[in-house]
């Protein structure tokens, strides 16, 4: 170091808040980032992914089968003949009103075949059984099934006996890209999206920061970094490098995400049910939308994470932490559900409700960048989330030294000596 | 005399017993420094003037305070009561860079290699982390730890893992360096070290204020101390100050047992064997040495003794605090 180095650091005997916050947050962001445990972190959330994709493929698959519908004929050979071929005819225009008609066999070398006594055996796997003749069919199955198929056979029927197939007149149709109301229930489906993606994120990420501060707790470093720097500067150094660490989960995660999609697109849309190509644009548009994500996400991040920090701070063990995770997880879901219940009620006193309240408003805002146009209230409630991240850092840290940062009362017997190895988390009463 | 001397009374009181004695500046001064734990007093009205460039001793047994009144001094927890300058500041971050602190609870980072974690205390009081790792470097190699520059914490020894973070505390060359017993743990050689370290430091101008409550450790290093019992600061001041409120005692071998010389010594004086032993007159011994000369007491030996610490802190603090003080020792030995 130079001797005008020296005398800059002589200058300025002290770190700027930032400047600390920086400190902390590089430590932790390496710490975190070049450890094993990151890795399993990363691919985790993969895990119920690749079991969740996989039990959804199997269980479409069994679906589709258990739910083919195949009405069974057991009529003379002609007319069976006769009404397949009329099905063939009008499935173009009808499409899934017409079910799939199979012969069956058990009847066709049986002049006595009883299709009541067959369906009660519960033989075959057909959801109704025509008998009888086209001019006069007989339909055998369960109430529902038979008040299904009822109406189709007839159908079936009438167009086999005809003297000749029914004419089909050409529509016109005319189609628009949008309406009012389509628009606008299109655009609640990407804010719903959005809510939902972003909840899952921080749900997920936000509670690591419950037991960021246990390490320092428990390896006694707390004391050195209180006497070196401000407390809310160890917070807010700490809830950056969480974010930051958010982020590359996210980066990866994404970029596996897309991956995914690339090669199993179809897969994705049959087991999701949702086709993400088609996701109503968001009012802002998307960049502007998936700008706003990232700022929104910071701000749950932070704000939840601050009240974490704050709360997984006052735990005196891991035990502790663990245990507070439930009534955690389940204030992230209320904060969740109001955001959510308010998307369908823009303007509404709820909705600003929602939009006020810390920890549901960037939630709130995120749908309003999907449903409306209008920019500048998204400044006003950043500037808001800022403030009161600030706030919850504060409040946290002078939390944090009032209740933690204090000695024991006088007299008190301690343990002494050195403590890399112990997990205590709980500070030695002092003298 | 390098320290101001003071004795405070009970209700914490200043009162000087004498004049600012050198120009040194002050480091540290605090007033009536009080703090209170779930309705328990833990420092109660603690004085304290620190020169700089001194090395201070904080004594007392354990759970008189002294982590407390550190601890406020360093600006980690804040007084209920009173005020606390460091270098002329009232609020002790904002001069963060100036000052080194070891806590008593020692801590690094299990999985952060010697040489980071020496830099990332550098780093936390504005020494960039490069010249934190070259500094680092150097010091381990001064503390023949070189090798251990890049094996993580948790791999090294107990002792090695206590001099690197003293390394730590001092990378940035702090201007006030603050230990909280920092020979609580160490061997007789890390001890021996240490103390030299120590007064390295104060070579350098460095001020270091250190608690224990290992009394010859304060006697050995200390130019001023702080006597600290029940939260209480019943004196500081000099250690030479301290040891010169007891009256050198002074021991007495006659060949005769009686005589009228006897009337010569002091009412406080008590015999033991072949001993006499009384407080020194403050006429000195010569004209008690002319009476038991002219009495044919028959002088055989005469020695005049100065009271240690030791003396001082019974006298100063009480028998109580100094039989604490000798089982805290006793604990640290086993």
């Amino acid at each position: 170091m130079s001797a005008h180095d020296q005398a800059a650091i002589d200058a300025s005997p002290r770190l700027s808040k930032l400047e600390a916050a920086w400190v902390i947050a590089r430590r932790d962001f390496v710490a975190v980032l070049f450890s094993r445990a990151f890795l399993f972190f990363l691919i985790g959330p993969l895990f119920p992914v690749l079991v969740g994709g996989l039990a959804g493929s199997i269980g479409g698959q069994v679906s589709r089968q258990a739910v083919t519908i195949e009405v069974g004929l057991a009529m003379s050979a002609e007319d069976n003949a006769a009404i397949i071929a009329a099905s063939d005819r009008l499935r173009p225009q009808l499409g899934g009103a017409i079910p799939a008609l199979r012969e069956v066999t058990e009847a066709q070398d049986d002049p006595k075949f009883d299709a009541q006594a067959f369906m009660e055996e519960r033989r075959g796997n057909y959801a109704a059984i025509v008998t009888g003749s086209l001019a006069a069919p007989e339909v055998v199955g369960t109430e529902p099934h038979v008040n299904r198929w009822k109406g189709p056979v007839e159908l079936m029927a009438a167009d086999a006996m005809a003297a000749s197939p029914l004419a089909f007149p050409s529509s016109r149709t005319t189609t628009v890209a949008s309406s009012a109301a389509s628009e606008r229930t299109n655009r609640i489906r990407t804010a719903q999206a959005a809510q939902m993606v972003m909840f899952l994120l921080t749900m997920l990420l936000a509670g690591m920061v419950l037991s960021n501060l246990a390490e320092e707790k428990g390896n006694k470093v707390i004391e050195i970094l209180a006497a070196a720097i401000p407390m809310d500067s160890v917070f807010m150094g700490k809830l950056f490098a969480m974010l930051g660490v958010s982020f590359v989960g996210i980066a990866v995660w994404g970029t596996l995400g897309w991956g995914f999609w690339a090669i199993a697109e179809d897969a994705i849309v049959t087991v999701t049910q949702t086709n993400f190509r088609e996701l109503p644009g968001p009012a802002v548009g998307w960049g502007m939308f998936l700008f706003l994500g990232v700022l929104y996400f910071s701000m749950a991040y932070l704000l939840l994470g601050a009240l974490f920090l704050t709360i997984g701070a006052m735990a005196s063990t891991v035990r502790e932490v663990q245990t507070m995770s439930m009534p955690v997880t389940m204030m992230q879901l209320m904060v969740f559900f109001l955001a959510a219940y308010t998307i369908t009620q823009p303007g509404s006193a709820l909705e600003m409700g929602a939009i006020a309240f810390p920890l549901s408003s960037p939630f709130a805002m995120l749908a309003r960048a999907a449903l409306e146009e209008t920019l500048w209230i998204h400044i006003g409630a950043l500037a808001w989330q800022v403030l009161w991240v600030g706030l919850l850092v504060k409040g946290g840290s002078l939390l944090f030294r009032k209740k933690v940062m204090k000695s024991g009362s006088a007299g008190t017997k301690k343990k002494r000596g050195w403590s890399f190895r112990r997990n205590s988390s709980e500070m030695e009463p002092a003298e | 005399m390098q320290v101001n001397d003071h004795m405070t009374p009970d209700n914490g009181s200043l009162l000087h017993n004498s004049v600012q004695p050198d120009s040194r500046p002050l480091a540290i001064e605090a007033r009536g420094l009080v703090k209170s734990f779930d309705g328990t007093r833990a420092v109660d009205g603690v004085d304290l003037s620190v020169p700089e460039g001194a090395i201070y001793g904080v004594l007392g047994p354990n759970g008189a305070g002294k982590t407390t009144t550190l601890r406020m001094l360093l600006g980690i927890i804040d007084p209920d009561d009173g005020v606390r300058m460091i270098f002329g500041h009232d609020r002790p971050h904002d001069i963060g860079r100036l000052i080194g602190y070891l806590p008593e609870e020692r801590g690094l980072y299990p999985a952060m290699k010697s040489i980071e974690a020496i830099a990332f205390m550098g780093a936390l009081r504005g020494l960039p982390l490069a010249e934190g790792r070259k500094r680092g470097l150097e010091l381990l190699e001064r503390h023949d730890l070189a090798h251990a520059a890049n094996r993580t914490i948790r791999q090294l020894s107990k002792g090695m893992a206590q001099t690197v973070q003293l390394l730590g505390t001092l990378v940035h060359r702090p201007r006030l360096v603050v230990l909280d017993e920092p020979f609580s743990g160490l061997d007789a050689i890390n001890q021996g070290k240490l103390e030299s370290m120590i007064r390295a430091l104060a070579d350098d101008g460095v001020t270091v204020i250190f608690s224990t409550h290992v009394i010859h450790h304060a006697e050995r290093l200390c130019e001023g101390v702080a006597i600290i019992a029940g939260g209480k600061v019943p004196y500081a001041g000099s250690v030479e100050s301290a040891r010169d409120r007891i009256p050198a005692q002074v021991r007495l071998e006659t060949r005769a047992r009686e005589g009228g010389w006897t009337a010569a010594l002091p009412d406080a004086a008590r015999r033991e064997g072949d001993f006499f032993y009384f407080p020194l007159p403050e006429t000195g011994v010569e004209p008690l040495l002319k009476t038991l000369i002219e009495g044919e007491a028959g002088i055989l030996s005469l020695s005049i003794e100065r009271a240690g610490l030791h003396d001082a802190f019974v006298a100063i603090a009480g028998e109580a605090a100094a039989k604490q003080l000798e089982a805290d020792q006793q604990g640290d030995a086993k």
